[in-house]
């Protein structure tokens, strides 16, 4: 896959046919032969030992198949060689572990549900896991301010149920929510479908508990579980985003939002992406505080859906691109009222050709579902080129079209769906197998056309190994510098999450 | 061929349905509610039949509270022609039996003339699936229920194939007459925005049950509405010994 190019172009020694199965994704330490182990401490018998003293027995994985699953990523295209798991279940037992691992130089990897998109969440090496999915007891809710303070091992999905329970919901929402854990969206800066609505973590992280990789294995408090505090600086929101590079985060303190009582669901077709972006102003200035999405299929996700997957459009007229609108509200005839206004008008403006409306919540559904398995549905194409890129609007759909005229026949499709109305593309190119002459042709063409056109190459997913070459594109080299001082500080024996995101 | 539809509307099928605190019902208020899944396929047949030039006008019907409105729309969207409202308060819309409804339709079908009467087999919160037998009762006209195919059968006879538990059962009947719509008679259409569009100029009727000469007096009463017993919770062991003496505890191994 990608990976390996960043680093050699020469080679081709790879296998690259679709790995979806984790025990043949092969080593990233092969992949990438130019990466070194770093200057850790090996784990020892005694260190084992010590973190059975501190966790049970329980709280300790050294069988190679227990720990095959935390050893290769979501997509399988990382495997480490981790030769322990460890599972703590409260946050003194992180902090003890972070303790041993500071006083012997042992590097570790912080691992939430694992199902990040840029292999930052396995190790390269032998890096120790550190799994905080032991870490799910907490749960407290206060429902009038909306307050959720929980423990960081929760999954997404777990916890936007139980707030259900209070007509609550959590501000995020995305494909993994039944596996992913908070404290991995929280350290990834996970976006998602309701970003446009509710914005992202940083307007719901109240405070953050994190332990540091430091001699004592510090537990910092960051900030109280307040809306409104100004007396310190605001550290939690630095690691927003950190990648497990800078703490482990043990606990989460956010707004949750509250449950709409009625959710519509509409398509519509349009013709040109100027009309696309007619629509979202529209929708921004007619549905107003109700929108809660604005999604973007172009036809050749939709051809894409129909091939791999045997899903149709809901759309009898074929267009373009199909937009899927949602609008979340606490009134459904005040919803619907508007949501109508909004459709006439795009129909009477002639911005759209067609569209349809849900009546039913699972008609509703079926149009998700559309949106949902463009990823899977690409996969059976063979071999996928992702990217997750965040471009100015009127940018948005010119990368496609650069992309498309520059790959030619070398690709099978080049297909673009995403969070338009966050400016956020899922550009996907695929081949029935890796080309290193497609390869070639997209990098790093892509990554460069991005940050010339005032984007960045990462909106959501991260950088973790994946896009580590390339994140220092359109930065200074004294912001860069700073990211490194940054690091160093918060973890001076560089034992947490090495190998990615930055350069050291 | 006139073609009177029936539609209700319930709490939308993807929705978990949630008892009331006191027992007396099941919770209605901000909950989602949609036209009743087999009511969609029988208005989809209809519209069906129209477009193939068997059928000439669709009429949706529904006996309900003001918000059952919505669900008419939703059928004029999808192709009928006119609408009628028999509407009720929100009070008696609860005490509402298949009889009543079944009386009020044949009230209203032996005012205008139908010649086809498709309805749902059943609607999906009381389950009951009577509404279309006992409407064929009143109105002394042949059944054919559980529809999953209808084809004409020369101008005056209709072919049916009926889904039944040891499979599949094709009657004649002959028109005018009641039919009910089962889950594979047809896949229903989305509302196209053009034609929500236009469904806004399409007439719609209100009426009341007076007006048909029929009174809401129920002969049920609900003693007790109350969820099914809850699954006992399993239990998490840690490691295989926890997990073997659990089960040697519990006497499912020696």
């Amino acid at each position: 896959m990608m990976i390996g190019r960043l680093t050699q172009r020469a080679s081709c020694a790879l296998r690259i046919e679709a790995r979806r199965c984790k025990s043949t994704a092969p080593l990233t330490s092969t992949q990438l032969p130019n990466l070194k182990r770093g200057d850790y401490s090996s784990l020892t018998d005694a260190d084992v030992q010590h973190f059975e003293r501190l966790l049970g027995a329980g709280g300790v994985l050294r069988d190679e198949t227990d720990i095959a699953p935390y050893n290769t990523d979501w997509m399988s295209w990382y495997r480490g060689r981790s030769r322990c798991v460890l599972l703590p279940r409260t946050v003194e037992e992180v902090s003890a572990v972070m303790k041993h691992c500071f006083d012997r130089r042992l590097a570790v990897v912080p691992q939430s549900g694992n199902t990040g998109l840029v292999g930052a969440s396995v190790p390269v090496f032998d890096e120790i896991v550190v799994s905080m999915r032991r870490l799910n007891k907490r749960f407290d809710f206060d429902p009038i301010p909306g307050i959720l303070q929980c423990d960081a091992g929760l999954v997404l999905e777990e916890l936007d149920t139980r707030l259900g329970e209070f007509g609550y919901m959590m501000p995020l929402d995305l494909g993994a929510k039944g596996s992913c854990l908070i404290g991995g969206n929280v350290a990834t800066g996970a976006g998602g479908v309701r970003l446009l609505r509710y914005g992202s973590l940083h307007a719901h992280v109240l405070a953050l508990e994190v332990v540091l990789p430091d001699k004592d294995g510090t537990v910092l408090e960051c900030g109280p579980a307040l809306r409104k505090d100004n007396t310190g600086f605001h550290e939690s929101h630095l690691f927003i985003g950190s990648e497990g590079q800078l703490g482990l985060i043990t606990q989460v303190a956010m707004t949750a939002v509250p449950k709409p009582n009625s959710v519509q669901v509409a398509m519509l077709g349009c013709d040109s992406f100027l009309d696309c972006c007619k629509v979202l102003g529209d929708a921004k200035r007619l549905l107003g505080e109700i929108l809660s999405s604005f999604e973007m299929m172009d036809s050749e996700t939709m051809r894409c859906l129909k091939e791999n997957h045997g899903r149709h459009n809901v759309l009898s007229t074929p267009a373009a691109f199909n937009l899927l609108i949602e609008t979340s509200g606490s009134s459904q005839e005040h919803d619907q009222a508007k949501l109508n206004k909004f459709l006439e008008s795009c129909l009477e403006k002639g911005l759209a050709v067609d569209g349809v409306l849900a009546t039913s919540v699972e008609q509703a559904n079926t149009f998700w579902a559309l949106r949902e398995n463009a990823t899977l549905a690409l996969m059976d194409d063979g071999y996928v080129f992702k990217h997750d890129i965040s471009l100015p609007l009127k940018h948005y759909y010119r990368l496609t079209e650069a992309v498309r005229e520059r790959v030619g026949s070398l690709a099978k499709r080049v297909i673009t769906y995403g969070h338009v109305g966050d400016g956020n593309t899922h550009l996907n190119v695929t081949a029935s197998e890796f080309s290193q002459e497609l390869y070639d042709r997209l990098y790093p063409f892509v990554y460069e056309w991005t940050t010339q056109h005032g984007g960045s190459i990462s909106a959501e997913h991260g950088v973790g190994l994946l896009k580590k070459r390339y994140m220092p594109l359109g930065k200074s080299p004294a912001h860069l510098a700073q990211y490194g001082r940054l690091k160093r500080f918060y973890d001076p024996r560089l034992i947490l999450n090495p190998y990615k995101m930055l350069t050291m | 061929m006139r073609v009177l539809v029936g539609v209700k509307r319930v709490i939308d099928y993807a929705v978990k349905v949630r008892v009331k605190a006191d027992k007396t019902g099941v919770v209605k208020d901000n909950v989602k509610h949609s036209m009743n899944p087999f009511d969609e396929i029988a208005l989809e047949e209809a519209v069906r039949l129209k477009e193939k030039k068997i059928a000439k006008e669709v009429v949706a019907v529904s006996c309900g509270p003001t918000a059952s409105q919505e669900t008419l729309r939703t059928a004029l969207a999808m192709g009928a022609d006119k609408a009628i409202h028999v509407e009720v308060d929100a009070a008696t819309a609860e005490k509402m039996e298949p009889i009543h409804v079944a009386k009020i339709l044949a009230k209203l079908i032996e005012k205008e003339k139908f010649d086809l009467v498709i309805l749902g087999k059943q609607a999906i919160d009381d389950d009951a699936n009577q509404t279309g037998q006992m409407l064929a009762g009143f109105l002394d006209w042949p059944q054919a229920m559980f529809a999953s195919k209808i084809e004409p059968d020369g101008s005056t006879h209709l072919k049916v194939t009926r889904e039944i538990d040891g499979g599949l059962d094709t009657i004649k009947v002959k028109l005018p007459a009641v039919i009910s719509a089962d889950l594979r008679l047809n896949e229903p259409r989305y509302a196209t925005l053009p034609n929500i569009m236009k469904a806004k100029k399409k007439p719609l009727e209100k009426k009341t049950p007076a007006d048909f000469g029929v009174e809401i007096k129920p002969q049920t009463e609900t003693v007790e509405v109350s969820d099914p017993p809850v699954r006992q919770a399993g239990i998490m062991v840690d490691d295989v010994q926890s997990l073997v003496s659990k089960l040697r505890e519990k006497g499912a191994i020696p």
